[in-house]
């Protein structure tokens, strides 16, 4: 390829331009490295110009959202054609396996309801704030976030769940008009206290970045995990609903698992955004703690 | 009478005759490109880990390996501020590695004005390598040491995208200087 000869040679007027492009390159150079450290020491500065841009770009993901559903992703729909014989069986094997999951699951709600009759408790489902597709996300980061299409208009605030019918999904980070911004449960800052479903052996599932979670039981010792535990939220904290999937356990760690998603959002079309389950909760953690009986 | 020089009224840019290359094109082309390659965080792909290369940095290399001036030297503030919009890096890190490679690549063109394919390929290679890599590193994310083999899948994947999106930038550089504007 031939040179392109942008040298300036003794002209002076090109000289100085060639200099002043320099000069104005390393300051961009600077002024990024500035914002960087702002956005990382603090990284909501940027939430509302981040919000205005996915605004924008939303219509363009919504298009494509359509047509994902099924095809889950690129590398997945290729191969599966090449482990269709070895995946069958371990689904037929999998569905014998949910088949009993599925009666115990009924026998634990019969109960459950049978319970919660004789306290008087009603039973309350919260209602959903928003459906919305999930359009995109940010595919080439080491961060998992997500764009969902629905925003401040529809009454979504930061911190709501979202859910599919599968399970967890996510929650709101930043929410802009009509599209928000959301931290998958696989992000390495997202974590969920969860327990494992049909007893009370709690943990938190932390995100890894790569497509699994990684539960901690919160008391050490002999680790009860088996291969396929199913988590659940446990609601402790006061953001997530208690009894919402989240991973299923596939490999057994010293001070836990490593579980892979229930709601896998590649296959995920539509979501829904749930409010906070108890948002008062919340509000007095926040608070400092005052000793109500402390004189003066 | 015959003619001597066949490419002397038509060349692959078009009508030599009343016809000149429109400033829109010649400068439009590349800013429109690399930010339409910043919109990938869009496409429908809902990743669980990160596997799509980072489209916007790869048309910026080779837009820059193939025509060092066709964007100039502060592009990097700009292009970088709208890539780190969408693709969820912390804002900032894409207007510094954008801004650092353009004057990186400026001096290696000082140093080498002439290249071949495999140069620029290796070029191209370490400088996605980096990028990645810092990438990773100021994303915010909680990575091990372990955990930045994540990114040796999609390294990869850029690595070998990357003389395919070359070729179409050179193919985007011929619609850049098409002949479209006619002479008064």
């Amino acid at each position: 390829m031939p040179p392109s000869g942008n040298r300036s040679g003794n002209n002076r007027k090109a000289q100085l331009g060639l200099f002043a492009g320099y000069l104005a390159a390393s300051v961009g150079a600077i002024l990024g490295a500035l914002l960087l450290v702002i956005s990382l020491m603090k990284p909501e500065t940027f939430s509302g110009l981040r919000s205005m841009a996915s605004d924008v770009t939303a219509p363009i993901g919504q298009t494509g959202a359509a047509t994902r559903v099924g095809t889950r992703n690129i590398f997945e729909a290729i191969a599966g054609y090449y482990d269709a014989g070895s995946k069958n069986a371990a689904l037929e094997e999998e569905i014998a396996i949910a088949r009993v999951r599925l009666a115990e699951a009924e026998a634990a709600k019969r109960e459950n309801a049978r319970l919660k009759a004789a306290l008087g408790l009603m039973q309350q489902n919260p209602e959903n704030i928003a459906a919305a597709r999930l359009i995109g996300s940010t595919s080439a980061s080491a961060r998992r976030f997500g764009y969902i299409s629905t925003g401040r208009e529809d009454g979504v605030t930061p911190g709501m769940p979202v859910t599919s019918p599968m399970g967890l999904v996510g929650r709101v980070l930043e929410s802009g008009r009509h599209s928000s911004r959301i931290l998958l449960l696989t992000d390495s800052e997202s974590m969920v206290p969860v327990r494992r479903a049909g007893d009370d052996l709690v943990a938190f599932a932390e995100g890894r970045a790569d497509g699994t979670l990684r539960i901690r039981l919160i008391n050490l010792g002999i680790n009860p995990v088996e291969e396929g535990d199913v988590f659940v939220t446990s609601g402790a904290g006061g953001m997530f609903r208690p009894g919402v999937a989240v991973a299923m356990a596939t490999e057994i760690t010293e001070d836990g698992a490593i579980a892979q998603l229930l709601s896998n959002p590649a296959a995920t079309d539509v979501v829904i955004v749930e409010p906070i389950w108890e948002e008062d909760l919340l509000k007095t953690m926040a608070k400092p703690v005052v000793n109500e009986d402390d004189p003066g | 009478m015959e003619r001597l020089n066949h490419s002397s009224r038509r060349d692959a840019f078009g009508s030599k005759i009343n016809r000149t290359s429109s400033p829109l094109l010649m400068v439009g082309v590349p800013w429109l490109t690399i930010m339409l390659a910043s919109l990938a965080p869009m496409l429908p792909v809902i990743a669980l880990a990160p596997v799509l290369p980072p489209f916007a940095y790869i048309m910026l290399l080779a837009w820059r390996l193939l025509r060092v001036n066709v964007l100039p030297l502060w592009a990097g503030l700009p292009l970088g501020l709208f890539d780190d919009l969408l693709s969820g890096q912390p804002i900032g890190s894409a207007i510094l590695l954008f801004s650092i490679t353009i004057i990186a690549i400026d001096l290696m063109e000082i140093r080498f004005p002439w290249r071949s394919f495999w140069q620029d390929w290796l070029t191209g290679s370490l400088f996605i390598s980096a990028y990645l890599i810092i990438s990773a590193l100021v994303s915010g994310a909680d990575l091990s040491l372990v955990q930045l083999r994540l990114i040796v899948p999609q390294l990869l994947i850029a690595i070998v995208l990357f003389p395919l999106a070359s070729r179409l930038v050179s193919v985007l550089d011929r619609l850049r200087l098409l002949r479209v504007r006619r002479l008064a």
